[in-house]
């Protein structure tokens, strides 16, 4: 962590920073154990080990911005400001859900905070954020929108025309790159010839900027910047955060293609370590008991979260039916 | 003769015809290295090696433009998408360019490239990941469109496929991966496209169905008989090219037909299906032909939503009871 941004932050910041990364780590674990009790169906992509990217861009964006998630969603709507509640009870399926059990976890999103529901098609949501990003600009209305994609991602045909358009129009739009190192199981070396994705960004005419993925400061000042670029009319940004998902592509998933020695290591570099020792080693801002109480908040949050999931009531089969098209009310 | 599993048999299939034809190679996401998503190409990477068996970067346009391209001049490509879903980004390529090339062409160009991978609902994965699109597919001209009901079918389909000069869309569904049956092991062994199957065999009602479909016609004819009802059940095995004879046959003895389909209802092959019978056998028809479908709506993701939204056997017995009140 640089000590520039650190004299940005206060310690309430910090705390704040903290707190989120922690909800969106401990929300995940949750969500592990709840699948393999049987109180989560499907499958799901989790964010552990990449909670400084999520947090660290939404600290830069306004509440009225927009951001979009990808099949691994629960971190990028968690620090947009959904609520604990209603994405806990959208993943038990049911109708408190934040998709009223019509989306799941590859879906969760709440527009009243800015957050699309999220896109599982890979890559598909960047020519949708920049849609976005040309409605904010035609609409004079200042705000931002972020796309959110891993490696594997950017190398879908709607990624590239997406940072095109929104280059030549210059559009409000953030383009993050969560370089996690594995596309599902294939490793970036192999799907990817330069070196990193954010070097694209030039063939574009934007600025491309690598950042670490796992110090939650530095993702937060690189976005302030894009976005500081973007709400003065002056166009995207390509970032691209250098980081590591710290358990299974999905559920289903024993990561066998990468080895254990590599997964130490970046559990060394756990966003999460890094934060509490900034907070308490390097600046003595927080105490240890200071953190302990946010892990007791944080806990508070979600043991409330999945007992509100537990006892909310499924749908109607017959809701099934609707919806396909908007009533007006 | 062997048992085995769906998946097996795909996998079998496409070891053949690679043993067979050097021209025959695998391309897409995630098949090598980690032997497939669905497992479907374990083992191929291994015994082929990564000139023959290529994982790609999840470019869905590349990988379908790609494999019609080496088509068109020498290879015969088995691209897989990772899912049906995931085919909607290549439409273009897909639509406009392998189903085209050979009339665009007058007849000088051939496009031997298949298109394969799951598709179908069932494991709560809700609305872009469910998708099974047939009907798109059947609807444009040039593509053979084949959708194995059983182990040996997916096997002799699919060796079909390999071997057709077209480009073929094979769909198979996720829900039948892990089902068993007898496999021939006999590298000639083939099923042919565009020759139905009757499944069982009945007096009564015709059940005529594809994919998932024929096994849910084949629990509710067991259903039905209780009633002592007779239905036979029809696998179409292809869609394009698709055996009318075999099916007006069939009318011709039960003279009432329920068909089925997962996809959605509202313009689906079911449809076409029906027309094509009464255009051939009106006059054969003593009932107004039923049709089953899912919904139409985007696939919910609770359990009771998803369940809701998707035929069961129960459905086709309540159409059969129907067509024959
Ligand atoms: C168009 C499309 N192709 C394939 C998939 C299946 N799929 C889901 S996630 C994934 C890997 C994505 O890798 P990356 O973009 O790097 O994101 P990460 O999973 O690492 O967060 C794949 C292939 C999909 N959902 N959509």
């Amino acid at each position: 962590m640089t000590i520039a941004s650190l004299n940005n932050a206060t310690q309430v910041e910090l705390l704040t920073l903290y707190r989120e990364m922690l909800l969106i780590r401990r929300f995940e674990e949750q969500c592990n154990a709840l699948f393999l009790q049987g109180k989560i169906p499907s499958t799901l992509h989790l964010y552990i080990g990449q909670e400084a990217v999520a947090v660290g861009v939404c600290a830069a964006l306004r509440p009225d911005d927009y951001v979009l998630g990808t099949h691994r969603p629960h971190g990028h709507a968690l620090a947009k400001g959904v609520t604990s509640r209603s994405i806990m009870a959208e993943l038990f399926g049911k109708v408190t859900g934040c998709c009223k059990a019509k989306g799941g976890s590859m879906h969760v999103g709440d527009m009243s905070v800015g957050m699309f529901p999220a896109i599982a098609i890979v890559g598909a949501n960047a020519p949708i954020a920049t849609g976005a990003a040309l409605s904010a600009k035609m609409r004079g209305s200042g705000q931002v929108v972020v796309a959110f994609f891993g490696e594997g991602g950017a190398n879908e045909g709607a990624v590239h025309e997406a940072m095109n358009m929104a280059a030549i129009w210059k559009l409000p739009v953030l383009f993050v790159c969560e370089n996690n190192l594995y596309g599902a199981s294939t490793p970036v070396s192999q799907i990817v010839a330069v070196e990193n994705v954010a070097d694209r960004a030039v063939a574009y005419g934007m600025p491309g900027v690598i950042v670490d993925g796992n110090d939650v400061l530095a993702v937060r000042d690189v976005t302030r910047t894009a976005v500081e670029r973007a709400r003065a009319g002056e166009g995207p940004s390509l970032i691209e955060c250098k980081t590591y998902r710290l358990c299974g592509h999905s559920r289903s998933d024993a990561c066998n293609y990468r080895t254990r020695e590599e997964e130490a290591e970046w559990r060394d570099k756990d966003p999460l370590l890094r934060i509490k020792k900034l907070l308490t080693e390097e600046t003595g801002l927080a105490t240890l008991s200071d953190l302990e109480q946010v892990e007791a908040e944080v806990e508070a949050v979600l043991v409330d979260a999945i007992q509100f999931a537990d006892e909310s009531p499924e749908p109607a089969p017959e809701d099934a039916l609707l919806h396909v098209f908007w009533e007006d009310k | 003769m062997a048992k085995m599993r769906y998946l097996q048999a795909l996998r079998l299939a496409m070891t053949e015809e690679m043993e067979r034809d050097p021209n025959v190679f695998i391309m897409g996401e995630e098949v090598g290295q980690y032997q497939g998503t669905y497992r479907v190409t374990e083992g191929l990477l291994n015994k082929f090696g990564d000139k023959r068996v290529v994982d790609t970067p999840i470019s869905e346009i590349g990988i379908a433009g790609m494999a019609t391209g080496a088509a068109m001049v020498g290879l015969r490509p088995v691209a897989e998408f990772m899912t049906w879903s995931f085919a909607m980004s290549a439409m273009d390529q897909l639509v406009n360019h392998a189903a085209k090339i050979t009339y665009m062409s007058g007849g000088r160009i051939k496009c031997p490239v298949v298109f394969r991978g799951p598709a179908g609902v069932g494991t709560q994965l809700s609305a872009q990941h469910s998708h099974s699109l047939e009907a798109w597919f059947a609807h444009t001209p040039g593509f053979k469109v084949a959708m194995p009901a059983t182990p040996e079918d997916a096997k002799g389909l699919l060796k079909t496929a390999i071997r057709d000069n077209n480009p073929v869309i094979f769909m198979e569904h996720a829900g039948l991966y892990g089902s068993s049956g007898e496999v021939s092991e006999d590298p000639d062994f083939t099923v042919p496209f565009g020759v139905a199957a009757v499944r069982r065999e009945g007096k009564d009602i015709s059940l005529i169905a594809y994919s998932k479909g024929v096994a849910m016609s084949l629990k509710a004819a067991e259903i039905l008989e209780k009633d002592g009802i007779s239905a036979e059940v029809i696998d179409l095995r292809t869609l394009v090219p698709l055996d009318m004879d075999t099916v007006v046959a069939s009318i011709r003895k039960t003279h009432r037909a329920v068909v089925i389909q997962e996809e959605w209802r509202n313009a689906g092959f079911a449809a076409e299906l029906a027309t094509r019978i009464y255009e051939q056998a009106f006059d054969e028809m003593d009932a107004p032909i039923q049709r089953v479908a899912g919904a139409d709506v985007p696939m919910p993701y609770a359990k009771n939503l998803e369940r809701a939204a998707i035929p069961t056997e129960h459905d086709i017995v309540a159409a059969a009871r129907r067509a024959l009140s």
